[in-house]
Order: structure tokens, then sequence, then C-alpha cells
């Protein structure tokens, strides 16, 4: 399979970046690891006249402390953020599930920001993103603007990014117990993508796959903030939920996955406090 | 566009389509076919290389050559099975390995799984047998039901580990 014609653009930094986007407006992708991207251009499913490739720039690459926050570049791969020391001890929760995505190649090339702004509801990362209520950094034509990670997925691989805008840093508040945290992913194989995922840091819970965009679990979260053990706020894991249904489950074995992960996760999350 | 890769040590330059892949580069214009395509999907890791960017340091990383394109890999290092043996036609460890484990049958995945061991044991000389099957969870197998591929990624990590600091 190979992509239809395209024109590859390799831009020498943020801004060349920018530029380039502006000439070409709608036609043109910014392309870093290219492993969500590629894969749709091979299967036509994504068509774009120009490619824009950011993956060489060392300024979207970092994880570093910065004002009381972890600042992560939208360049940082998967296998880097799984082996920051910083995160470890920070964000166990980034690192832990950064190690999970995909598989060992796959973390090689496959870029943080690239899993975001695909926002594929199966992916792994945008649920994290949600959890940790992180700050997503966007630069474009008219400067620098904050998204709320909360704002940021808008539906199916939509996001609220304007065209000629790229994703180039993703800011996490530190958690106040950073040790609180638990991811749990159901898969048939081990890199196939989360049937039913769960991420949770303290009394945030986010859901992989169980709609259109990654979701919080709001009612889960308001149960525990009213005092309730995990099993019973798991309970509450499909309500506001628009799983759908396809060849690896229908909506009712995914509200059922939910609710069984959510109080795993939540009762490990315990156990590390 | 042009493009200039380092393969197994040998630069190979040629005017590509930009929409070509590096496996189809890497068969096709460098002329080696021990990798092989398979799903063509980022599955199946049988099109697994080490690519090295500009000014990265050790052996290179491993990446499935179906999903990268010959564009991106303009100005990296890049090796294949065929770069692995030494200049005195000396199998690497990890390919002594698989032959003297009995790590392979029809032998289409292994080009990829030697190679995904390669970067594995360059990552963590000394894996335990959990974590090389989890190293090893992109590369398919349809043949041998992995225990003796694990079993040479085992056997060859001492070597490897030897070679690397040689």
């Amino acid at each position: 399979m190979i992509p239809a014609p395209f024109t590859y653009k390799r831009a020498s930094s943020v801004d060349e970046a920018l530029d380039l986007a502006a000439d070409d407006g709608e036609d043109a992708k910014f392309l870093a690891g290219g492993h969500s991207l590629l894969p749709l251009m091979k299967l036509r499913l994504a068509v774009p006249e120009v490619l824009i490739d950011i993956g060489r720039l060392g300024e979207l690459r970092y994880v570093r402390e910065d004002d009381g926050h972890i600042a992560v570049g939208a360049g940082t791969s998967h296998d880097e953020l799984a082996r920051s020391a910083l995160l470890a001890s920070e964000l166990p929760l980034l690192a832990h599930v950064a190690g999970q995505v995909g598989d060992p190649q796959v973390r090689h090339r496959g870029t943080i920001g690239g899993s975001l702004v695909h926002a594929d509801p199966a992916a792994d990362l945008p649920a994290v993103a949600l959890a940790l209520d992180a700050t997503l950094v966007a630069r474009g034509p008219a400067g620098s603007r904050d998204i709320p990670a909360s704002d940021f997925f808008e539906s199916l691989f939509q996001t609220t990014l304007e065209p000629g805008e790229l994703l180039t840093e993703i800011r996490f508040p530190k958690p106040e117990e950073a040790a609180r945290w638990a991811f749990q992913k159901f898969t048939k194989r081990a890199i196939d993508w989360a049937i039913v995922g769960v991420a949770v840091q303290g009394g945030n819970v986010a859901l992989v796959n169980m709609g259109q965009t990654p979701l919080r679990a709001t009612a889960v979260e308001q149960a525990l903030a009213a005092g309730a053990g995990p099993r019973d706020a798991a309970a509450h894991a499909a309500e506001g939920t628009s799983a759908s249904s396809d060849i690896n489950g229908d909506r009712g074995y995914r509200e059922h996955l939910a609710r069984v992960l959510v109080g795993r996760a939540l009762e490990e999350s315990g156990t590390r406090a | 566009m042009k493009v200039t890769i380092t393969v197994n040590g040998n630069q190979v330059a040629a005017e590509v389509a930009d929409r070509t892949l590096l496996v189809h580069f890497l068969r096709e214009v460098a002329n080696l076919t021990a990798t092989n395509v398979g799903c063509d999907s980022t599955s199946c890791g049988a099109c697994t290389v080490l690519m090295k960017g500009p000014g990265e340091a050790g052996g290179g990383k491993s990446v499935k050559s179906c999903t990268v394109l010959a564009a991106q890999a303009d100005g990296c290092e890049v090796t294949t099975v065929e770069g692995l043996a030494d200049g005195s036609g000396q199998m690497h460890p990890v390919q002594a390995a698989f032959h003297a484990e009995h790590g392979l049958q029809c032998g289409f995945c292994t080009p990829g799984m030697v190679m995904a061991a390669v970067s594995l044991l360059d990552e963590n000389p000394a894996p335990t047998e959990e974590e090389v099957r989890s190293a090893l969870e992109g590369n398919l197998c349809r043949c041998t039901g992995y225990h003796n591929i694990v079993r040479a990624v085992l056997a060859a990590a001492p070597a490897a580990s030897e070679r690397r600091s040689a």
C-alpha cells in the first residue's frame, strides 16, 4: 500500500513549519513520527497534498519542569516519555502509559503530540491528558494559545485546532499525590488498540474508547468525591458514555468492561497511595 | 526528491517519489531484499530495521520501515539484517543464536525478528524472559509459537553485549 502522491517538505524550525503551513492552507498536514498519519494515508483515508515534516525539530523534544508544572514537547516520542526519570517521579501515569502504546518500534517513532492531535478515542494518551488536566499549547499564524484538554477533543479524529495551528507543548500540573495513579487497558493482543481503557489520577477518571472522544467519567468522580468506595463508584462508569459497537464488542459489553476496569483501576490507585 | 541514506555503512543516494516508503527504498533502490513486507500496516514487524538519526548515539532504534517515508530517513543511518554480520562474514550473536536455538521455521519474520532483538539488547543488555516477550510484541511469527525465538534472544544476550563493548 502506497500513499496517494503528495509533496514532502521538511521544516528546520517551528517558525518555518508554520510559514509552510500558512502557504499550503488546508491541503497540508504536519508529519512528526507519522505513526497515526502514514497508516491512514496508505489506506487513502487521509490524502493531504503536502506533508510538512517536523520530526527532526529538537525544539519540540523535551520533558522539563517549568514553573511548577511539567512541560512536554509535542515531538517527544513515546519511548522517550517512558524512559524519562522526571516523569517517573512526577507523572508516573504518563510514563507508564507511554510505555504501553503500540509496540517498541511504534514507540520509537510515535510522538505524544501526534497521538493527541490524531484524536482517536481508542488511543491511550488522549485519556491520560484528560485525567491529568493537561493544557495543550498551540502555535499558529495568530500566535500561541492554551487549550485545556477538556476543550481539545471535539469528535472522532477531530480537535479544536485551527488549520495551520501546530501543537507544540503539553503542560501538566503536578498531581497532589503523583503515586495515586492506575491504568487499565483491555485488549485481545498486546499491540491492539484498547477495547476499553481507564486512566486514573487521584480522583480523576478518564475513559478510553467509550465514545467519540476520550471522556472523563464524571459520575464516577462525583461518587468518589461524595465518599463512595471503588466498587460503588465504578458502578457509574458507563453513565454519560456513548460507546460504539464493533467486531470487538457491542456497546453493552463495553459498558460492562468500563465498570469492571474502573473498579480495578480505583482499587489499584488506592493501594499506591 | 533526492534521498541519501547510509544503508549498512554504504551511502545510497537516489531521486525517488516523495511518497516512497523506506522499505521500498531498501528493497528496490538499495537492492537489499532481506527486509520483508508482511502486513504492510505497522502490525507484523517483518520490515523492522534499525534507524539512527543525524547526531543520535548508539546503533539505531528499531522501526517498521513500511511506516517510515524514505524522505524521513534522508541523512540517517539504516541497518538491515544484511548489515549485521561483520566484515569476515561472522554472524552477529543474535543471528548465531537464532541458528543454534532453531528460532525460525519458514524464515519470513526472521529478519524483522532479529532486528527487533538487536534493538532490545542494545537498550536492555540482560533482559528477563518476560521482557523479551514484551519487547517482541510488535513482531508476529506464525510458525514457531515464539518459544525458540525467545530462547535465542536470551541466549544471544551475553555475546551481543560483549560485541557492543568490543
